[in-house]
């Protein structure tokens, strides 16, 4: 394998790699507040289907981008509603947002199907994305890619370093105490989650407007799944939030290693790579009960209201 | 500092909480002077945390008024009542355990605090200069239950504090805990602190408290002066005439024994919980022994080991032996069979399902008393017993359709302790049997247990209530830190020394096999 | 606060049977504005949608075919859901079991015994446990959540049944369309009357509502599994086996979606098609909570799934709407269901904001 092969397959881990990216890093603040949304899917695909309609009618890109998380929003105050304002199983309306989501996005698409549409293009920065090896993967990506770093930085900032990260993680922990404390449990709860639900937006759009600039059905193909795996992964720690999303990218993109190797594998076969890399993950992770949940947030998934 | 003629630091008229279906305050009046210490005395429901949670900004009453230094005050919020000098030190921590100590500071004292960082040195002169030494940059999940709660006085502690209120704060502690506990609360009031001190132990409330209010119902039944007060007379303030306050159990000292754990040591794979290192334990037919001590130390761990939730492997089945049997392989319903009950601490999510009707929970244990037959529930049978236990032990509830959780603490315990009596068990083990449980069915509760006792049954209580192992059982001993004290006859041994055994004051376990067969004296 | 809850202590019966039915209605309600905004004559869509399909016995007939898959799969989420495990992968665990029953099916092209149906039934209801039992394996042997491994294997399955079908069980003969050769006739399910395509899985249907029915209803494993669903603690306590209940849980989850699996190709299909399933694996979760994990009221709920669905096609190719409103129903269907539900536990009370600010200044002087 030469050197040029392995900077391209960097450069290709890191354009995979970034929807994950994106939507974990919402969930994983969602999560971290106690609240599972497994409406991801859902979210995405709504973002999906919108960014890529507004920048097409519109020609403008980042208005796309903008109402991408916009949908992704709108998706995740349904859920909001439901799971925190009614007090529904998460579990449930998290299912139900993404079948909702499903059916919404192919709905609202089936008139763009196959269209075709001039994305965001790539954009080498001087001098630093002729580094060899990691200068394409790091410089010479397009723009949404930069934003997802910065977003990375933000998100790990906010949980190691910041008051509001503190307030997530007492929220997430034990909503009971932090109630008494006089924190907004259901606000900083509701926050997060419509803070996840731009972010699937955000990851749609990041599909459907840059990494293959069009509008399939279901063309996030159960990457919303992926990434809740991955902030399980993660053991809910941003920093393995990020490497997890780029060995993903790296495992759906192993046809190409494969091509470059010479193998040939049937395309069907191949592309069961990412889930079953997602399964062979959970395992690994998740053997130790104990470990987990040592790391999971306590009150994860439990519905919860202001005592009486 | 206070002066005759200065308002009171807090005066509550008339304060009245109404939820629905139930009047949890009704017009209560209570004051507090500068530099007092107040007690606020009453049974688990008499309204007591209502009324705390309407003063610390919690929750608001439906009618009445507050004042604060004569001012009246709507107190929107907990943030507004820290503001204005009130902290409060809750029964059940509201502490964060994934956090470090300054980091639980930091998020209770607001941005303009600073950061956990900067507060460090502000909490190790705080905890020093009151005598509670603590490490502000530990994890809280890695404190002791007594450091914990060192935690939430230092906190409230940081601030200028005007009152302190604790809920129960002893009742995590051993006595001696709870001795240097009032030295630091002597020593606050006397800087001009308010205390609020909420309890239903009434010996430390005469130790402690120079005023007392008592709450009964929701209402105020009287104000007091507890050094000048009878205990009879201040429980007669607390529950009325209710039986069974006195009641005084004879002590017995069994027959053969049914129950043996024999040096049981267990490594607990959670880094949170407790193990337990050569546990030796004997209960004989028709005595009721007593295990006390602070919770957390092990408690949990050794009821999953009797109740069969944890197992042993088989190389180790005898560690554990009922009637000569090794157990300690077995799985809770083969165990059940060779006439173990269980009575688990938790009411609803353990002992009961909360979402079942009673009949379901009363088939939950008992299944394997003919209530199923070839593989199909006998719903008949199941009824019979349910209602069978409903009528022996004086259950309130509707119907054996109605669901646990809609049955209150009491009423739900006597069901649970019925349906496992019922079942004729040769062992009982029961878990806090009357915690948060009224001082009536409290009372049926231990006759119940007694009448089991004297027809044969051998039973295990842990508890920790200190005063009910007392009252009930003939022989005592204490858990601390997995380790188990020596046994002795309860009659001729002292609280102190218990208390003393809970702090893991005592001997380690002789590795000899000599069973225990007359109770041990207390090593000094 | 627009809306304020009050809890009511106990569940309220009524509401537990009310909320689908009010979730039904909620549905079709802003499935009307939707039409409308969309500039189609509401009642004349809901007509479409809903009526049109059943004017008569072939209707009525297609309702049934599409009902038996998806009433298969939701009994058997019910079982796994009663016990919360919630396996998301009816979906996989039907295209497995259709694609393992096609194997058979190739395999017997010359077999003319009745056995041979018994033979594929078999191999596609086995597939589909098995499959499930993956779940249950990594489920309890390495506490992975069941959740996302169950979605995941779907994803598998269908690469696995896409990669057959373009592969080694591509008819030969077939102009190299990805489809297999048509099973023989004494693999088909056999059809229940002349005209239409009802076929024999109504049997299979009709005996597994029964088994269900019993098991969760009347048996004591049902019992165990339903104090596994609301109290995992209480279970241990007692000393339920939660491990071979998980397997239990999941097997005949699997087992029943494989069956609807098999069904649809030995009944319906008649070959191994890439398109075996419509998303049935994904309604039946709507179906099961709709039909409150009750295998009566399950019945009912495929029933009106199935209903969306032909409907779907209807509007497709009468009003040319995109099929999709059936799964955005669906999913319309769930929330309300899930919004509804809150009335179970509690009681609405409606305030306006001045109303309660107007209490409260009253409550402070």
């Amino acid at each position: 394998m030469d050197l040029d092969l392995l900077s391209n397959i960097l450069y290709a881990m890191v354009r995979t790699g970034t929807p994950l990216l994106l939507v974990a890093l919402g969930e994983l603040i969602c999560e971290k507040s106690g609240v599972l949304n497994l409406g991801q899917e859902g979210m995405m695909l709504f973002g999906a289907v919108i960014g890529f309609i507004v920048a097409l009618a519109t020609g403008n890109l980042w208005l796309g981008v903008l109402l991408a998380m916009a949908a992704g929003m709108l998706l995740s105050m349904l859920f909001a509603a439901v799971a925190l304002g009614f007090n529904a199983n998460q579990v449930a309306t998290g299912l139900a947002l993404t079948i909702f989501g499903v059916g919404l996005s192919t709905f609202v698409g089936a008139a763009w199907v196959g269209k075709p549409l001039s994305g965001f293009e790539p954009i080498a920065i001087p001098l630093l994305s002729e580094i060899p090896l990691i200068g394409r993967m790091l410089f010479a990506q397009d723009v949404l890619i930069y934003l997802s770093f910065a977003l990375f930085a933000l998100v790990a900032w906010v949980l190691l370093k910041s008051r509001i990260g503190l307030i997530i993680q007492a929220v997430g922990e034990s909503p009971d105490a932090a109630s008494a404390m006089g924190l907004p449990v259901l606000r900083v709860r509701t926050l997060a989650v419509l803070f996840g639900g731009a972010m699937a937006g955000l990851a749609g759009g990041y599909l459907s407007l840059a990494y293959t600039p069009m509008w399939a059905e279901n063309m996030t193909a159960g990457r919303g799944w992926i990434a809740l795996a991955l902030v399980v992964f993660a053991s809910w720690r941003v920093f393995r939030v990020l490497l997890g999303a780029y060995l993903f990218g790296l495992a759906s993109i192993l046809h190409l290693v494969a091509q470059g190797i010479g193998l040939s594998i049937p395309s069907n076969l191949l592309a069961m790579l990412p889930y079953v890399a997602t399964i062979v993950v959970l395992v690994l992770l998740s053997r130790d009960a104990i470990k987990t949940r040592l790391y999971a947030p306590v009150s994860l998934g439990q519905p919860w209201q202001p005592g009486h | 500092m206070p002066t005759p003629t200065s308002p009171p630091r807090l005066q509550l008229t008339a304060i009245s909480k109404q939820y629905p279906g139930c009047l949890a305050n009704d017009r209560i009046d209570l004051s507090i002077a500068p530099g007092e210490i107040r007690a606020l005395l009453g049974e688990n429901g008499a309204g007591k945390s209502t009324l705390m949670k309407i003063i610390y900004g919690v929750t608001q009453p439906s009618s009445g008024e507050l004042r604060w230094h004569g001012e009246v005050m709507k107190m929107r919020d907990p943030a507004m009542a820290r503001g204005l000098g009130i902290g409060m030190v809750f029964q059940h921590f509201s502490l964060f355990e994934t956090l470090t100590v300054a980091e639980n500071i930091a998020l209770a004292m607001g941005t303009a605090a600073g950061t956990p960082k900067q507060l460090e040195p502000q909490i190790r002169e705080v905890s020093q200069r009151y005598g509670m030494a603590l490490e502000p940059s530990r994890l809280v999940h890695s404190l002791s239950i007594g450091e914990r709660q060192r935690v939430e006085i230092v906190r409230c502690l940081m601030q200028d504090i005007k009152l302190l209120i604790l809920d129960e704060p002893t009742s995590v502690l051993t006595p001696q805990e709870a001795d240097e506990l009032f030295v630091t609360l002597r020593r606050l009031a006397a800087e001009g602190c308010s205390i609020l001190f909420i309890s239903h132990k009434l010996g430390e409330v005469r130790a402690l408290c120079q005023s007392a209010t008592v709450l009964r119902g929701g209402r105020v039944s009287g104000h007091c002066v507890p050094a000048e007060c009878s205990d009879l007379e201040l429980a007669r303030l607390m529950v009325g005439d209710a039986e069974g306050l006195e009641s005084s159990y004879p002590k017995v000292s069994g027959g053969l024994p049914r129950l043996r754990v024999d040096d049981l040591s267990w490594h607990n794979p959670d880094p949170f919980g407790c193990s337990l290192s050569q546990i030796r334990l004997e209960v004989r037919s028709g005595e009721i022994v007593g295990i006390a001590g602070v919770a957390g130390n092990g408690q949990d761990e050794l009821l999953a080991l009797l109740s069969g939730e944890t197992r042993l492997a088989r190389g180790e089945q005898a560690r554990v032996s009922l009637d000569g049997a090794p157990i300690a392989h077995l799985y809770p319903d083969a165990r059940r069979t060779l006439g173990l009950a269980f009575v688990p601490a938790e009411r609803l999510g353990h002992g009961a399902v909360p979402d079942l009707s009673l009949s379901d929970n009363a088939l939950l244990t008992a299944f394997q008393q003919g209530l199923v037959s070839r593989g199909l529930v006998q719903r008949g049978k199941v009824r019979e017993l349910a209602d069978e236990i409903i009528r022996r032990f004086a259950v309130k509830t509707p119907n054996a359709n109605a669901a646990a959780r809609s049955l209150s603490g009491g009423n739900l315990q006597k069901f649970i302790l019925g349906r496992e009596i019922l079942q004729n068990p040769k062992l009982l083990v029961a878990a806090h049997p009357t915690w948060g449980v009224d001082v009536g069915a409290a009372a049926a509760i231990h006759r119940a247990l007694i009448a089991l006792r004297d027809a044969g049954a051998a039973i295990l209580v842990i508890s920790e209530d200190l005063d009910e192992l007392f009252q009930i059982s003939d022989r005592i001993g204490a858990l601390c830190s997995g380790k188990l004290s020596p046994l002795a006859a309860t009659a001729h041994t002292e609280a102190v020394e218990v208390g003393r055994w809970m702090a893991g004051e005592f001997a380690p376990v002789a590795p000899s096999h000599s069973p225990a067969a007359a109770p041990a004296a207390a090593p000094l | 606060m627009l809306l304020s809850l009050e809890p009511r202590g106990e569940q309220s019966r009524p509401m537990l049977w009310l909320s689908p039915l009010l979730a039904a209605v909620l549905t079709l309600l802003s499935g009307s504005l939707l039409f409308a905004l969309l500039g189609h004559d509401p009642l004349e869509t809901l007509h479409t949608l809903l009526i049109a399909p059943l004017a008569d016995w072939y209707g009525v007939s297609e309702l049934l075919v599409k009902a038996l898959p998806i009433l298969l799969c939701a009994l058997g989420l019910a079982v796994a859901y009663q016990a919360r495990i919630w396996n998301i992968g009816a979906e996989g665990q039907l295209l497995l079991g259709a694609l393992a029953g096609s194997a058979m099916a190739l395999q017997l092209l010359d077999m003319d015994s009745r056995w041979a149906l018994v033979w594929v039934v078999l191999a596609g209801t086995v597939a589909g446990a098995a499959w499930a039992g993956i779940t249950a394996w990594l489920r309890t042997q390495f506490n992975a959540n069941e959740i996302l491994t169950s979605i995941m294997l779907n994803y598998i399955a269908l690469n696995l049944l896409l990669f057959f079908v373009h592969g080694p069980l591509k008819d030969p003969a077939g102009f190299n369309f990805p489809e297999s050769a048509m099973f023989g006739d004494a693999s088909r399910l056999p059809l229940v009357s002349e005209d239409g395509r009802l076929h024999g899985g109504l049997y299979l249907a009709l005996l597994a509502l029964v088994a269900v029915w019993v098991l969760l209803q009347k048996s004591f494993l049902g019992f165990q599994i339903k104090v596994l669903g609301l109290d995992r603690r209480a279970a241990g306590f007692v000393g339920f086996r939660e491990k071979r209940l998980v397997w239990f849980a999941l097997l005949v989850s699997g087992a029943l979606a494989g069956m609807a699996g098999v069904g649809e190709v030995a009944g319906p299909i008649g070959q191994l098609v890439p398109q075996v399933s419509p998303g049935y694996g994904y309604a039946a979760i709507t179906v099961a909570f709709l039909g409150r994990l009750n295998p009566l009221g399950i019945v009912a709920a495929s029933l009106l799934m199935a209903l969306l669905y032909l409907g779907g096609e209807n509007a497709q190719m009468t009003m040319n709407l995109p099929q999709a409103i059936t799964q955005l129903f669906q999913g319309m269907m769930l929330f309300f269901l899930l919004a509804c539900d809150v009335l179970i536990l509690y009681r609405p009370r409606l305030k306006w904001k001045w109303a309660q600010r107007k209490a409260l200044a009253e409550a402070t002087t």
